[in-house]
């Protein structure tokens, strides 16, 4: 062990003592914790504890996962059990604070579960359906410390990671990567110590490693859950990214105005660099590494690697052809590896407990574990980790509830927009990278949006094509013009008034855009509708025919696509006017 | 020039200079500026072309790429609603329609008296809280019509 961490370990330990010595209030706030209300509810918290002068630390952590719980309030208090409060008031406060803090007697009408309190009638957390079969390695912390918090953070073995990866040779450090079988959680599923390894070979003095949370994909939030809830994981591994390849700077990309996720991961960073974390000689090693955070706007496309690095740069955020590759020539023409960020999350406990301790979660040839977000027609909602090898079955009916109202699942959005439609007689297909894909379900950033019964697969394809259409970011045309084809063809299906050949014109656009797009965004960009005639195709030749027997109502879409109508009129480049549509007939060849 | 267009000029300036990221790009300045500013006049892409050295044009070119660049004067609030697909089979398209009804609109705009700028989000990042929408940038999950519509009067009657 360095000297600088021990003596790191020393303050944290300490600090952590005299956190345990009095009532320590766990609020999970950040967008999670805003969007159910728990605002009002951490100020209730505050006053109250001010109102009765109760010596107590307040912490605004990030969501523990159980998002349909919150607003979550955990109490921890010497000598009575932790306990957890679901949904709660401003109003509840009062109560929790005078029966739980002050008399020590936990408010058990309100408590939702506890944490090793044996406490009569309440369930132990782990015993929660959705904590079922739960393995937490990258979400460790989720809720459990104040996120970028150092000392919190190391005290709950944090940074040992780093300090034994500083100590290895990086050709070692490498091969614990490759063999713990660790791959890009992002979507394509590539060996992360391959990949790695094409970094390391560059002798390059200055090199970056991108931590992608260009998290676009509606439907899934674990990217931005983990930097608002435990964003020095993420830190912790990109600087051990850095020390494997050589690489001198990080940058943990984020969208422009999803501000908790932003402000944490900022001020986390900050902290690093103030107990020598970061920066010139990491923790009294040779070693330096930088980091920063880089924001961006509104632009799906941002996510993919080139276009990544084209915002980084601060421009308009279009892929570039390849080769030459990033890991040859990336952002600013030095050589870069762009990560996801749960794939850079797990890197810290890899390390610190060995590429087997690895492998032996999960599957064969998916090892660890798998970050889902499980929303729509579901009772439990939220983000778990689960060992790969699990069914999807498993993750909706056990963890997620099954559906609330006792309906049929129809299918499962999954794979984001570029994604499709699991139907669900395909729930006992199991979470393993290669098993899925063979089957051509796409689990890509962890997205699982359970549609039920009354859910038309017509109308939620219409969404992804609209989606994917306004996110073209109009640098190819199969994509551009593709896209807003297919569109116009979903719309006419959805208002069923399909024309004769449309089946065979959103094939024939499908099979252009696929094989002629410059990225992922057009060469995946009909998945959504062919997955979905795959597996539905009845109901879409009814719909198409007016003979649908589900309600679609009128959609009400986006007006914005980046073929420069969102500023016509407004800026000198914009030369395509709004309410310019494309339209092409079938054509009849001889 | 006048005296507002020259304090739009000195907030600006401002703003592209006391950035809190290492890395300034027009995109980062474009991004600064509009948070200062609620919107990028001409004269905040002038300075920042001036200084990041890229052309004008250049500029330009980046900011009408990104659609949550304005190049006019916000409306006093703005409200978004998220039409994402786990907010659509959530029950966005009927708070949609509640929230353009509300405010006399057929899509993405501002009210008449300004007081109002609407929005659709493509997924505001809180799929467990669909629908989610977000009053003056601060989200609201599990919104319901009348919920929407009893927060969007309340945003009417205040002053900004």
């Amino acid at each position: 062990m360095t000297q600088a961490f021990d003596l790191l370990r020393q303050r944290a330990k300490e600090r952590w003592t005299e956190l345990q010595a009095k009532p320590w209030i766990r609020v999970g706030t950040g967008l999670m914790g805003e969007a159910a209300g728990a605002l009002p509810v951490v100020a209730a918290l505050r006053a109250e504890l001010d109102r009765l002068k109760v010596d107590a630390t307040v912490s605004e952590v990030g969501t523990t996962g159980l998002c349909y719980a919150e607003p979550l309030v955990d109490v921890q208090v010497p000598g009575t059990p932790r306990v957890l409060y679901a949904n709660v008031t401003p109003e509840q406060v009062a109560r929790i604070v005078a029966s739980h803090v002050v008399q020590g007697q936990p408010a058990v009408e309100l408590a939702h579960a506890t944490v090793g309190g044996n406490l009569p009638g309440v369930p132990e957390r782990e015993d929660l359906p959705m904590m079922r079969h739960q393995v937490r390695i990258a979400l460790r912390n989720a809720g459990e410390v104040e996120p970028g918090n150092v000392d919190q953070y190391v005290a709950r073995g944090g940074f040992v990671g780093l300090d034994k990866a500083l100590s290895m040779e990086t050709s070692a450090l490498l091969g614990e990567v490759k063999s713990s079988g660790l791959r890009g959680r992002g979507g394509a599923a590539f060996s992360t110590g391959t990949k790695w390894g094409f970094l390391a070979g560059n002798p390059s003095p200055i090199k970056y490693i991108l931590c992608n949370c260009e998290e676009g994909d509606p439907g899934a939030f674990n990217d931005k859950t983990i930097l608002e809830t435990d964003p020095l994981t993420l830190i912790e591994g990109c600087i051990i990214a850095g020390y494997a390849t050589g690489a001198s700077n990080g940058v943990v990309f984020i969208r422009h105005g999803h501000d908790a996720p932003i402000e944490r991961t900022r001020a986390a960073i900050e902290r690093c660099y103030a107990d020598g974390l970061l920066g010139q000689g990491i923790l009294g090693t040779g070693f330096s590494f930088d980091m920063e955070v880089s924001l961006v706007g509104e632009s799906y496309v941002a996510g993919e690697e080139t276009a990544l690095m084209e915002a980084v740069e601060g421009k308009r955020s279009m892929p570039r052809f390849r080769p030459p590759f990033p890991a040859a020539y990336g952002v600013w023409g030095y050589p870069s590896n762009i990560n996801n960020i749960k794939t850079i999350s797990y890197v810290p406990e890899i390390v610190r407990n060995g590429a087997e301790w690895f492998t032996a979660i999960g599957t064969e040839k998916s090892s660890g574990t798998a970050i889902a977000c499980l929303s729509g027609h579901v009772k439990y909602k939220g983000l778990v980790e689960v060992p790969f090898g699990l069914t999807i079955r498993q993750l909706v009916e056990e963890l997620g509830g099954g559906e609330p109202d006792g309906k049929r699942v129809k299918f499962l959005q999954t794979g984001g927009p570029l994604g499709g439609l699991l139907p669900g007689d395909l729930l006992d297909i199991v979470l393993d990278f290669d098993v899925m894909s063979a089957a051509g379900a796409m689990f890509g950033a962890g997205g699982l949006i359970v549609c039920n019964e009354d859910t038309s697969a017509v109308d939620l394809t219409r969404v992804l094509v609209a989606f994917d259409q306004m996110e073209s970011c109009g640098k190819c045309f199969p994509c551009r013009l593709g896209t807003s084809h297919l569109l116009e063809i979903m719309d006419r299906a959805c208002a069923g008034a399909s024309r004769p050949g449309d089946l065979a014109l959103m094939e024939r656009v499908g099979q252009n855009m696929r094989v002629g797009s410059l990225c992922g965004h057009g060469q995946l960009g009909f998945n959504p509708v062919s997955s979905a005639l795959n597996a539905f195709e009845d109901e879409f030749e009814a719909q198409m025919a007016g003979r649908g027997t589900l309600a679609i109502g009128p959609f009400v879409g986006p007006t914005h696509t980046r073929r420069g109508a969102q500023a016509a009129g407004e800026t000198p480049t914009a030369t395509v006017k709004e309410g310019f549509t494309y339209s092409v007939e079938p054509v009849a060849r001889g | 020039m006048t005296a507002s267009a020259n304090g739009l000029r000195d907030q600006a300036r401002e703003a592209i200079a006391s950035q809190p990221f290492k890395t300034v790009t027009v995109l980062s300045s474009l991004l600064a500026a509009q948070d200062a500013l609620g919107w990028l006049p001409a004269e905040a892409l002038d300075e920042i072309a001036s200084a990041t050295g890229a052309s004008v044009n250049d500029v330009w070119g980046v900011a009408s790429f990104y659609p949550n660049f304005r190049f006019t004067e916000p409306a006093d609030h703005s409200v978004e609603v998220c039409w994402g697909p786990t907010c659509h089979v959530s029950g966005a398209q009927l708070l949609l329609r509640a929230v353009l009804d509300e405010l006399g609109l057929e899509n993405e705009g501002e009210t008449p008296d300004r007081k109002v700028g609407f929005k659709l989000n493509t997924c505001l990042g809180v799929c467990p809280h669909a629908p989610a929408m977000a009053f003056d940038h601060a989200l609201a999950g599990a919104m319901t019509p009348d919920a929407a519509i009893v927060r969007l009067r309340a945003l009417r009657g205040s002053v900004a």
